[in-house]
C-alpha cells in the first residue's frame, strides 16, 4: 500500500523540478537584473511590475482558485497600503519606542494585516453569496469605500491623499531605500515572499478546498465542509496579499490617495489576472509584466493605449481563454510531445493572420486618433502621411485587416472540416 | 431504539402548496442495508434530501442514532457520521481522481480548514487515499483529471468520495443509473464491499439491483411509504403490485425478451 501511494505522489525530483526550479530561476532573475545597470526608467517599470504580480496573484486567489470573481479587489490593495503609509508616517514622527526601531522596510507586514482586517470585516458580508450577488456586493463595496476615501479626509487625505517619507527609521541590511536601486531590492524581496507565500497556500488543505468549492460548492457541504466558510477564509487571505502588495506601493511612491480604492485599479488587476490566465499560477504573473508594461510604455508611443488594451482583453476571452499561461503550457506541451512540428504550421498561420489584422487594425485607430483630436497632426510613420483623405490610408487598412481575418478564419474552418 | 442508524418520524416536506412528503415513517437498524423504491416523482430524491440536510423538514422529525438532525446544515450531519452520493455525477470536476478523493478525506482526518500545512506531507491522509482509490478500482486513473473519465467511473468516483470520510450511515442515490450490464454488476459488487459493515441506504430503478443487495425494502408512491419489509414480502405486497412493481416487471420481461 505504501508502495501505491509513493507511486501516486510526485517524487521528489518532480517535486523540486515542478515547485522549487522556478522559484529559484525567478529569485535569481530579480537578482541578476541589477547587474545590466538598469536605468531610472527601468527600475521604476521593475518596481510597479513586482507591486502588480503579488496583486495580479492575490486576486487570482478568488477568480481563479476560488471562482470569486470580484469587481473590488483594489479595496483590499488600498486599505492595506494606507495602513503601511500611516505606519511609515508614524515612524517618521517617532523619536523612540516600537516606530523608532521598526525599519521601513518591514512595512508590508502592515499592508498584510491591514488587507487580511478588511477582508475579515467586509468578507463577513459578501462571502455569504458566491456568483452574481458575490460580483455585485463586491462592486457596491468597492463604490462604498472609495466615496468613503474622498470623505474620510484625515484617513485617506482627501484628494491629495496621505504622504509620507521611506528615508526614515531603521536601516534594514544596509538599505536607506532612498535611491530607486535599493527600493529595487525591498520590491524584489516582497514580491519573492507574495509568490512563494501564494504559492504555499495553494498547497495547503484550505487551498485544495478552495478549488474544490470553486469546481462544486454543493459536494463540498457532504464532505464535511461549510463553503460559506471556505470562501471567507479565502477571501481574508487574498485580502491579506493585496494588502501586502499595497504595502509595498506605500514604499515604493511614498503616496496613497484614495484613486487607489477605486474601480479602476480592481477593473485593472482583473484584466491582469484574465489575459495572463486565471488557470494557472503563473498566468497572473505573465498578465501583470504585461500590462505594467503596457500602461507604462505603450503609454508613451500612443494615446489610444487603452484601446489595444481593450482589444488585448477581447481577443484573448474570445479565442485564447487560457490566456498568456494557457497559450506558453500549450507550447510548451506540443514542445513535449514531439507534436511541434505540426503545431508549428498552424500557429505560425495564426501569427501571421493577427499580425496582418493587427496592422490594419493600428493604421485605423492611430489615424482615427490623430483626426479626432483635431490639433492637424497626422499619423507620419516611415515618412508617410496617412489621412482619411489619402486613399493609401484605406489600401493599409483594409488590404491587411481583410487578409488577416480571411487567414483565421481559414484556419478556424479547416480545423472544424478535421474534426467532422 | 438505539440499535436504529436512522429514524424517521411523521416526516413531511411541501414546497408551497404541493406536497412532496407527506408523512413518513422509517426505522432503520444500523448495519442494516435498506432500499429505497418507487415511481418517478414519488418523492425519493427528496427524501435523500431531507436526510442529508440539503432541505429543512416542513414537520416531523429525522435522527441519527437517536440524535435530531432535521434542519442541520449538511456539512455538519456529514461530520457525523452520515454520507450521501448523488443521482447526477456531483465531482470535482477540474480537480484530479486522487485529489477528489483527498477532499472526502480531509475532514475526517482533522484537517479543518488548516492553512498551515502542506497537503502533500500528509501521510496518512494520502495512504488512506490511495487505500480508498485502490478498493473502488480507480488507482490507474489517480492522476487523470476527474472531468475526462468514462461515465461509469465517474460514477465509481462519487461512491469513492461519498465513503471516503469514513461515514458510517451512507446514502447512495441511483447509483447505477445509466450503467450497461456488466458495469452494473461491478457497481454492486462495489457497493457490497465498500458499504460492509455500514448502514446503507439506497435508492435504485435497478430491480435486479435492488433485490440482489437490499435486506428490506421500503416503497414510496406519492410522498407515503405503502409498504416495508423483506424483498419477499414486498414483492408479494398486492398494493406494491399494483402501483409499481406490475409496470416494472412486464417492462423487464419485454428487456429480457428483446
Amino acid at each position: 500500500m505504501t508502495q501505491k501511494y509513493a507511486a501516486l505522489a510526485p517524487s521528489s525530483a518532480q517535486k523540486f523540478r515542478q515547485r522549487i526550479v522556478p522559484l529559484i530561476v525567478l529569485a535569481i532573475v530579480l537578482a541578476i537584473i541589477p547587474m545590466f545597470g538598469p536605468s531610472r526608467t527601468v527600475y521604476s517599470l521593475l518596481n510597479a511590475m513586482g507591486i502588480n504580480i503579488v496583486f495580479a496573484l492575490s486576486y487570482n486567489m478568488l477568480l481563479g482558485r476560488g471562482g470569486l470573481l470580484s469587481f473590488g479587489h483594489a479595496v483590499y490593495f488600498g486599505l492595506g497600503g494606507f495602513a503601511a503609509v500611516h505606519a511609515m508616517g508614524a515612524i517618521g514622527n517617532a523619536e523612540s519606542g516600537f516606530w523608532a526601531n521598526y525599519p521601513v522596510f518591514f512595512l508590508p507586514i502592515f499592508g498584510f494585516a491591514g488587507g487580511a482586517l478588511a477582508g475579515f470585516i467586509i468578507g463577513w458580508p459578501s462571502c455569504k453569496r458566491a456568483g452574481t450577488p458575490f460580483a455585485m456586493i463586491s462592486l457596491g463595496i468597492a463604490e462604498l469605500i472609495a466615496a468613503a476615501g474622498f470623505m474620510f479626509g484625515s484617513i485617506f487625505g482627501g484628494e491629495e491623499g496621505v504622504s509620507a517619507d521611506r528615508m526614515v527609521g531603521t536601516e534594514f541590511a544596509g538599505l536607506s531605500l532612498g535611491p530607486i536601486s535599493e527600493v529595487y531590492w525591498f520590491i524584489a524581496f516582497w514580491t519573492v515572499v507574495g509568490v512563494m507565500g501564494m504559492f504555499a497556500f495553494t498547497r495547503t488543505p484550505l487551498g485544495k478546498l478552495s478549488e474544490a468549492t470553486r469546481d462544486n460548492p454543493e459536494r463540498v457541504e457532504f464532505i464535511g465542509y461549510n463553503p460559506t466558510r471556505v470562501r471567507y477564509l479565502v477571501f481574508i487571505f487574498a485580502g491579506a496579499f493585496a494588502g501586502l502588495s499595497g504595502g509595498m506601493a506605500a514604499v515604493n511612491y511614498e503616496i496613497f490617495t484614495p484613486e487607489a480604492l477605486s474601480l479602476a485599479p480592481s477593473g485593472l488587476v482583473l484584466l491582469m489576472a484574465y489575459i495572463g490566465g486565471i488557470r494557472y499560477f503563473t498566468g497572473p504573473i505573465l498578465g501583470a509584466i504585461l500590462l505594467t508594461y503596457m500602461q507604462s510604455m505603450l503609454s508613451d508611443y500612443t494615446e489610444a493605449w487603452l484601446l489595444y488594451l481593450g482589444l488585448l482583453f477581447v481577443c484573448i476571452v474570445m479565442f485564447a481563454p487560457g490566456g498568456l499561461g494557457g497559450v506558453l503550457y500549450g507550447f510548451t506541451d506540443a514542445l513535449r510531445s514531439g507534436k511541434l512540428g505540426e503545431m508549428m504550421g498552424k500557429w505560425a498561420g495564426q501569427v501571421l493572420g493577427a499580425a496582418l489584422a493587427l496592422f490594419g487594425m493600428i493604421i485605423l485607430v492611430e489615424v482615427a486618433v490623430y483626426w479626432s483630436n483635431g490639433f492637424g497632426e497626422t499619423f507620419e510613420p516611415y515618412g508617410l502621411h496617412l489621412t482619411f483623405s489619402n486613399p493609401l490610408t484605406w489600401v493599409l487598412i483594409v488590404v491587411p485587416l481583410a487578409a488577416g481575418i480571411y487567414i483565421l478564419r481559414r484556419l478556424a474552418t479547416k480545423e472544424e472540416g478535421v474534426i467532422a | 431504539m438505539s440499535e436504529n442508524a436512522l429514524s424517521l418520524q411523521g416526516l413531511t416536506k411541501s414546497f408551497g402548496p404541493a406536497k412532496i412528503i407527506q408523512g413518513v415513517d422509517l426505522d432503520i437498524k444500523a448495519g442494516e442495508r435498506h432500499a429505497i423504491i418507487g415511481p418517478n416523482g414519488a418523492g425519493k430524491s427528496t427524501l435523500f434530501n431531507l436526510i442529508s440536510g440539503l432541505y429543512t423538514p416542513t414537520s416531523g422529525s429525522v435522527k441519527l442514532r437517536g440524535q435530531e438532525i432535521g434542519g442541520v446544515p449538511p456539512f455538519k450531519i456529514n461530520r457525523m457520521g452520515l454520507s450521501r452520493s448523488f443521482q447526477v455525477s456531483n465531482i470535482f470536476a477540474n480537480m484530479t481522481v486522487r485529489e477528489n478523493v483527498r477532499c472526502g478525506v480531509l475532514y475526517s482526518m482533522g484537517y479543518g480548514y488548516s492553512f498551515l500545512r502542506n497537503i502533500g506531507n500528509l501521510k496518512e491522509v494520502s495512504e488512506k487515499t490511495a487505500e480508498i482509490l485502490e478498493s473502488v478500482g480507480l488507482i490507474d486513473k489517480a492522476n487523470l483529471p476527474a472531468v475526462l473519465l468514462p461515465y461509469a467511473d465517474q460514477r465509481t468516483l462519487e461512491i469513492a468520495i461519498t465513503i471516503a470520510g469514513g461515514a458510517d450511515v451512507i446514502l447512495l442515490d441511483e447509483p447505477t443509473a445509466g450503467m450497461s450490464h456488466s458495469e452494473t454488476d461491478r457497481a454492486v459488487e462495489l457497493i457490497t464491499k465498500a458499504t460492509e459493515g455500514k448502514t446503507l441506504i439506497i435508492v435504485e430503478h435497478d430491480m435486479g439491483v435492488v433485490f440482489n443487495l437490499a435486506d428490506r425494502i421500503s416503497v414510496l408512491v406519492y410522498g407515503e411509504i405503502i409498504a416495508t419489509g423483506k424483498p419477499e414480502e414486498v414483492r408479494g405486497d398486492p398494493k406494491v403490485r399494483e402501483a409499481y412493481l406490475g409496470d416494472e416487471a412486464d417492462d423487464k420481461t419485454e428487456g429480457d425478451a428483446a
